[in-house]
């Protein structure tokens, strides 16, 4: 599983609360929550965003609330992998359990510029910055956190191993 | 090598005689907790994975807090979500409106919460009950949603942090005081993926509901957990409430702890964090400079009857300052009563304030005191990031209710006794 796209570059602490405001939480409807995704912080990324694209930021992003509507909008929006030099811990679990890719990198969030052409192997945590000719070392995700991933996040990973028995 | 109070609740949940920082363990639940923006995507998830039971009736409880009363039509469909899976599994603790308060208020109230057991919450502050010395933390609704079927869910051990407190509170500081010069000392995720252990003389000098504040924020240092040792504070709190039996469970002498941050209370001050983050922690003498145009006073933080009573202390014969509005919002049903009781109601609405029945509203910007662009609002809440209570370009300043109360009355960020004198 890979990922390639365009970055987008954000700071530390970047908070639920930006990436999906709060006003827009009395819906689940996953285009209208992408719709909103980052506007407060960066109110063209809707648009400026194509599917594929990667996030990347420093510290502690996602931090402040439990709402899984925050992963649900970046993954809705098209983003292919969000990386960070580190997650807080709830939005880490979420973004697991929806099958939204994370890479913590601090190498990657450093050496990465807006608008850098970036592509990610998901099995070796390679990431390679096109754009400048880098490469960083993540650490990839145990094959368990990639199946889980790659089936679409923690409950289709159960329903497909039920399946299977 | 010994375990941490947060370490020794686990194993006891997971079956294991001991566990180590950074260990996977399965834990079973006392209690899964949710609200009315995060249960209707748990149930979305609990449905398609073709679940037809939960674990146990009288272990969830769903709280319709955020949007509730129902504030538009959206709102009021995922309210009428939760309220029918309700029904359909005979769901013991459902909370709509009339019964409900602020979850986080509303459950230590009513006695679901016991020393020792072991919570989540589809809520990031589901970390308060660390005041009564049980383990909870905040997850996601699709953890939530498993965990409802199944009655328990994956750990991953947390190292801890011992913030240990000496001294005693001055005057009009309290707890909301304490954490916000804590997270100001560490910053917002000084305690990333760790468990807060608070020890020390000070937790004695503490009531219950200002460990319930700083338990509450402890997720605004980034903490799994924040957790108090049982006392005689605790079992006066829990014995009226709690009808189950319990156990408190004790942190190991040796038990090891990644660093100690020390905490002299006599030190600490009315403290006010600025915007935009939780961690920028300045005493609130320095906040002269700053008109204000709201206060709210209330949310899971600070809704409780003490805080009530802090806040109305300040307001008794005062009136609010020319251009203030003031948002009291009581947590739960019973505070609400209480503050009738005891004249706060009166004294709220003589100074120029209302009061609202149990909502957390405004302290997330759904509705309810939402802020224009440039206003800015001292609110006894919890989170002042941007765009946090309104438009991108308003600001919230975090502080104890007396403060609130007292800046609401100056006009500007106040400190109690510049009011008081």
């Amino acid at each position: 599983m890979n990922a390639h796209g365009t970055a987008h570059k954000y700071g530390d602490h970047v908070d639920t609360d930006v990436i999906i405001p709060a006003r827009y939480l009395n819906t689940q409807s996953h285009t209208e929550l992408a719709a909103h995704c980052m506007e407060d912080i960066d109110k063209d990324f809707p648009k400026k965003n194509k599917p594929g694209d990667i996030m990347v930021a420093g510290l502690n992003f996602g931090c402040g609330s439990s709402r899984e509507h925050a992963p649900i909008a970046i993954k809705a929006a098209g983003v292919s992998c969000v990386i960070a030099k580190n997650f807080a811990r709830i939005f880490y679990r979420n973004a697991i359990n929806i099958g939204m890719p994370i890479l913590e990198c601090p190498a990657a969030s450093e050496g990465i510029g807006d608008g850098d052409e970036v592509s990610v192997d998901f099995d070796t945590g390679v990431i390679t910055n096109v754009t400048k000719n880098e490469t960083y070392q993540a650490e990839p995700f145990p094959p368990f956190i990639r199946e889980m991933i790659a089936k679409g996040g923690l409950m289709a990973s159960l329903r497909a191993k039920e399946a299977r028995i | 090598m010994g375990m941490t109070m947060t370490q020794k609740i686990l194993a006891r949940h997971a079956g294991l005689d001991s566990v180590r920082p950074g260990q996977l363990i399965q834990a079973r639940l006392d209690l899964v907790l949710g609200n009315d923006i995060t249960t209707p995507v748990a149930i979305n998830e609990f449905e398609a994975a073709g679940f037809d039971r939960v674990f146990d009736k009288s272990r969830i409880a769903l709280v319709m807090d955020h949007f509730a009363p129902n504030k538009d039509i959206k709102a009021a469909t995922q309210c009428k979500q939760c309220r029918t899976f309700a029904r359909r599994f005979d769901i013991d603790h459902y909370y709509d409106v009339g019964s409900m308060g602020i979850e986080h208020a509303l459950l230590p109230e009513q006695g679901l919460v016991a020393p020792g057991e072991a919570v989540i919450g589809a809520d990031s502050h589901t970390c308060t009950y660390g005041a009564l010395g049980a383990f909870s933390t905040g997850v996601g609704s699709t953890d939530m949603g498993a965990a409802m079927a199944a009655g328990e869910t994956w750990f991953k051990v947390p190292s801890a942090i011992r913030v240990n407190l000496t001294g005693r509170l001055r005057p009009h500081v309290s707890g909301k005081d304490v954490i916000l010069t804590l997270i100001g000392m560490i910053g917002v995720d000084g305690a990333r993926y760790q468990s807060l252990e608070f020890t020390g003389p000070g937790v004695g000098e503490l009531t219950i509901y200002d460990r319930l504040t700083i338990a509450n924020m402890a997720i605004e240092a980034g903490a799994k957990n924040g957790i108090f040792p049982v006392d005689d504070v605790t079992r006066a709190y829990v014995q009226d409430r709690v009808d189950r039996p319990w156990e408190a469970v004790e942190a190991d002498p040796d038990a090891e702890y990644e660093r100690t941050v020390e905490i002299d209370l006599d030190q600490v001050d009315c403290t006010v964090a600025w915007p935009h983050l939780p961690e920028n922690a300045r005493s609130a003498r320095e906040g002269k400079d700053i008109a204000i145009d709201q206060i709210v006073i209330g949310s899971c933080t600070n809704g409780q009857l003490p805080d009530m009573a802090a806040a109305a202390e300040i307001l008794k014969s005062r009136r609010l300052a020319s251009g203030v509005r003031g948002i009291v919002i009581p947590a739960t049903q019973s505070v609400y009563r209480e503050c009738m009781h005891r004249g706060y109601t009166d004294i709220f609405l003589d100074a120029g304030c209302i009061v609202s029945t149990p909502t957390c509203g405004p302290c997330l910007g759904g509705y309810m005191g939402i802020l224009a662009a440039g206003e800015r609002c001292v609110s006894t809440t919890n989170r002042n990031f941007v765009g946090r209570m309104g438009h991108v370009d308003s600001e919230v300043y975090l502080a104890s209710p007396a403060v609130a109360a007292a800046s609401g009355v100056a006009g500007h960020i106040a400190h109690p006794e510049e009011v008081l004198k």
